[in-house]
């Protein structure tokens, strides 16, 4: 630079200097946020002293009160599992992506720990959905307990996503089950009148299949009563059930805060809520509190065991919560939420033993996928673990990725749930009707048309 | 892209401030290679995380844009429109077999006749009102997509489409992905850039100025309403197609609620309603900042070490800190992110070429 253009720069630079505060304060912020971003996604390599789980969680948002116990539940039995020595000497560390059940930050936070995915569960079937192509491509496993997609059962369709237990034909199956049991037998069930009063999407009218099937066998009356999103209006539909299609029984496929709308309904129209049986989305303390006493002697159906009444829970509670590690208040320990994260968690530490069993530390997302389709809770390792009546019989393999599975039951006495019922297995044939016609329909979707 | 929010008057056109236009030529060319690069020069990650959700959430931000912040139509139907657009994409692509191009062309126009429908009430309603009506229009929409068979996502809520190729070519990676989306957007941007500044932008400023001095003026209002509507649901159907084809290879219903309308609305206007470049910057602000937060606050509680933070005060301290920025940035300029990086190029060209502020002073002052 010649001294001329040195000073006519340096006078630039003055009278440029006004408006530069706060533009020069976004570039900097913008700048510094780009260099975190790259420099934070650090590929680093699990050792072979640990095995580093990276998980997707949400602690903010609408989704959080039962989304945290499930998260917390995985972690205290992780913890649990650390406490016991581990498995093969390795331990078990954890680290959190927060992405408040939306599916774009759940894509970015797939892709910030991408290669050290061992098993993804976020605990959202949009979230799941939309991860499935990044999941074919890096061979990580994807699970989804109870939700969609229900046809995963089917592995050879779904090499990647699992529904793990009952999904959604298999609870509708089972419910009506429970239902013939409390008639005293499915010959009892001819001429019943049964309202399935659900959200009207795709979740909500997951059941009307199996209905359809079931009623043609059984002979009994099923009528659809559909509430618009978000379904918080039922008043009218409850009149209509109530008084106009006299049902027997009720059940709900809801979802979040429109499953405590029916209690004060109910109440209207006087429909006793022993016969109103809820979808295990709409059977955690969180789901119905809002009713408190009003829902007494409400039944729901749910994957797992409720309460701390299992030598496994105890053991949570001895060792972690006793040595002060516990990721959640005392109180929510047994919780039905809680209960499914450290269901969760159980599979997910199985897979992990089968594959350091079979392939050796470290671990990697591959070999977890292994591992995962060679999981067998049979009743004895169930016994082993402490976790008889927390979780059902689990045999998965690379073609049967779970959900032909059995539910239990659990009453609301106005403060806690109770279970009342063993497992009640589904109608296998009809589920898996359900399950075959819907993998064939993906199928044909993803057929390549030229 | 520059001066879009108004459009320059004819005289200021015919004599242009010759360092300025090489001076806008020369960035813009720069900003085509950096686009063209980045690619070859980042990870994956950027292109996955970064690069595609900017790119597309800020076209369908565009496609609102023209509605709203150009002719000055509240719409919060948008997020519906890229349903539109996701299902009628995987539709045409995957049942049809149609070619990747012809099916986005068809989400597009799929989406902008649902658009022109949704913007059949402007006829007589308007601000507020019109603004609940497009909302119906939201649920509407996302239930009839749930309850029409036809839409293949009556029993999941999810079509799924065949793997993506174009004749021989495979998009299958990353790359591949990329270029397919900025092969859609960069043209689309332009012309949305040249729409503004035609007789149909002029037009649709005149509405949002003062709607009955423009039908005074000849201007058929109506007709051009309707246009917007159907503008701005042709850029969310592409931008909704690209979701399904470039990003997660699925299309949901459940990815287009509500909250992302609302999403969208908060991009233009922290980008800065009317502005082309606005609605990209606006979507990054959306899209990126809350991440950056989150590495960022996770950085910090490292290095802290971990056992001193809650991982929920962790998450709840993102929000925050996001709230508190977008306050900031509103503060210092109410108009949006645009002109306030405008504002900063002027000042770094200012430091350049301590003579062009000299030429460029007509157009800037007039901007002010």
């Amino acid at each position: 630079m010649i001294p001329q253009d040195m000073a006519r720069w340096h006078m630039a630079r003055r009278r440029a200097a006004p408006t530069r505060g706060p533009i020069s304060a976004f570039l900097l912020a913008l700048s510094a946020a780009a260099l975190l971003t790259s420099a934070l996604p650090a590929r680093a390599q699990d050792s072979d002293k640990e095995i580093h789980h990276p998980m997707l969680v949400t602690r903010t948002g609408p989704y959080a009160t039962g989304a945290t116990g499930v998260s917390s539940g995985q972690q205290d039995y992780f913890a649990l599992v650390n406490a016991q020595g581990g498995i093969g000497g390795a331990k078990i560390r954890w680290s959190e992506c927060e992405f408040g059940y939306e599916t774009p930050r759940a894509l970015e936070c797939y892709e910030r720990f991408r290669g050290q995915w061992k098993v993804v569960y976020p605990n959202s079937t949009p979230a799941v959905v939309a991860l499935s192509e990044r999941l074919a491509a890096d061979k990580v496993a994807g699970i989804n307990p109870g939700g969609n997609r229900a046809d995963a059962t089917d592995g050879k369709t779904f090499p990647y996503l699992y529904p793990v237990v009952a999904n959604f034909w298999a609870q509708a199956s089972s419910t009506i089950r429970y239902i013939a049991q409390q008639e005293g037998g499915e010959d009892k069930l001819k001429g019943k009148k049964i309202a399935f009063l659900h959200i009207d999407n795709a979740y909500g009218r997951g059941a009307i299949p199996v209905l359809e099937a079931l009623s043609k066998r059984f002979g009994f009356e099923w009528k659809s009563f559909p509430l618009p999103l978000p379904g918080l209006e039922q008043s009218a539909a409850w009149v209509d059930i109530a008084r106009r299609y006299r049902a027997d029984w009720v059940i709900q496929w809801n979802y979040g805060q429109s499953c405590s709308v029916p209690f004060t309904e109910i109440q209207k129209v006087g429909f006793p809520v022993e016969r109103f049986i809820g979808t295990l989305w709409c059977g955690s303390e969180e789901d119905i509190s809002a009713a408190g006493d009003l829902a007494k002697n409400y039944v729901s159906a749910s994957y797992q065991g409720v309460g701390t009444g299992f030598p496994v829970i105890q053991e949570i509670l001895g060792k972690v919560y006793g040595a002060g590690n516990g990721a959640l208040p005392r109180e929510r320990v047994g919780t039905v939420a809680y209960n499914r994260g450290v269901f969760t968690g159980i599979v997910i530490v199985e897979a992990f033993r089968n594959a350091v069993r079979d392939h050796g530390l470290p671990l990697t997302g591959e070999k977890v996928l292994d591992g995962l389709n060679k999981v067998q809770l049979t009743k004895a390792r169930l016994k082993e673990l402490g976790a008889e009546g927390l979780v059902p019989e689990i045999l998965l393999s690379a073609d049967y990725h779970g959900g032909v599975d059995p539910q239990v039951f659990q009453r609301w006495d106005g403060k806690t749930w109770t279970t009342i019922s063993g497992w009640i297995p589904p109608y296998e044939d009809v589920v898996w009707e359900q399950i075959k016609r819907s993998a064939e329909a993906y199928r044909a979707e993803v057929a390549s048309k030229k | 892209m520059s001066e879009i929010t108004v459009p320059s008057p004819p005289a200021r056109r015919t004599a242009p401030a010759p360092t300025r236009g090489s001076v806008s030529a020369a960035a813009r060319a720069f900003g085509l290679a950096a686009l063209l690069l980045l690619p070859l020069a980042g990870d994956e990650y950027w292109i996955k995380s970064v690069a595609l959700p900017t790119l597309i959430f800020g076209l369908a931000a565009l496609g609102l844009n023209l509605v709203v912040g150009v002719a000055g139509q509240i719409s919060m139907g948008q997020a519906a429109f890229m349903a539109v657009g996701a299902f009628i994409g995987a539709i045409a692509y995957g049942r049809y077999g149609l070619p990747l191009p012809f099916a986005i062309l068809a989400a597009g126009f799929a989406s902008a006749a649902i658009g022109i429908v949704i913007g059949l009430p402007s006829r007589s309603i308007r601000g507020l009102y019109l603004m609940v009506s497009t909302l119906a229009a939201q649920f509407i929409v996302l239930w009839l997509l749930q309850r029409v068979p036809w839409f293949g996502a009556a029993s999941h809520g999810i079509l799924s489409i065949p793997k993506l190729a174009l004749g021989p070519v495979a998009f299958n990676t990353p790359h591949a992905r990329y270029l397919l989306t900025l092969a859609v957007v960069v043209p689309l941007t332009l012309f949305a850039a040249n729409l503004v500044r035609s007789r149909i932008g002029r037009a649709w400023i005149g509405i949002r100025e003062r709607e009955i001095a423009a039908e005074v003026l000849g201007v058929p209002a109506f007709r051009y309403k309707l246009m917007a509507f159907a503008a701005a649901g042709f850029y969310a159907g592409v931008a909704g197609a690209l979701v399904t084809f470039a990003w997660t290879g699925a299309a949901t219903v459940e990815e287009f609620r509500l909250e992302l309308s609302v999403k969208l609305l908060g991009m233009i206007i922290i980008g800065g309603l009317g502005s082309v470049l606005g609605s990209y910057l606006g979507a990054a602000f959306i899209v990126l900042v809350p991440i950056a937060i989150s590495i960022a606050l996770h950085a910090a509680a490292g290095l802290l070490g971990w056992s001193a933070v809650n991982a929920g005060t962790l998450a709840n301290a993102e929000h925050l800190v996001f709230g508190l920025l977008i306050i900031a940035f509103l503060i210092a300029e109410p108009k949006g992110l645009a002109p306030l990086l405008l504002r900063g190029l002027d000042a770094v060209r200012n430091i350049i070429r301590p003579s062009f502020r000299r030429a460029g002073a007509g157009p800037q002052g007039e901007k002010e």
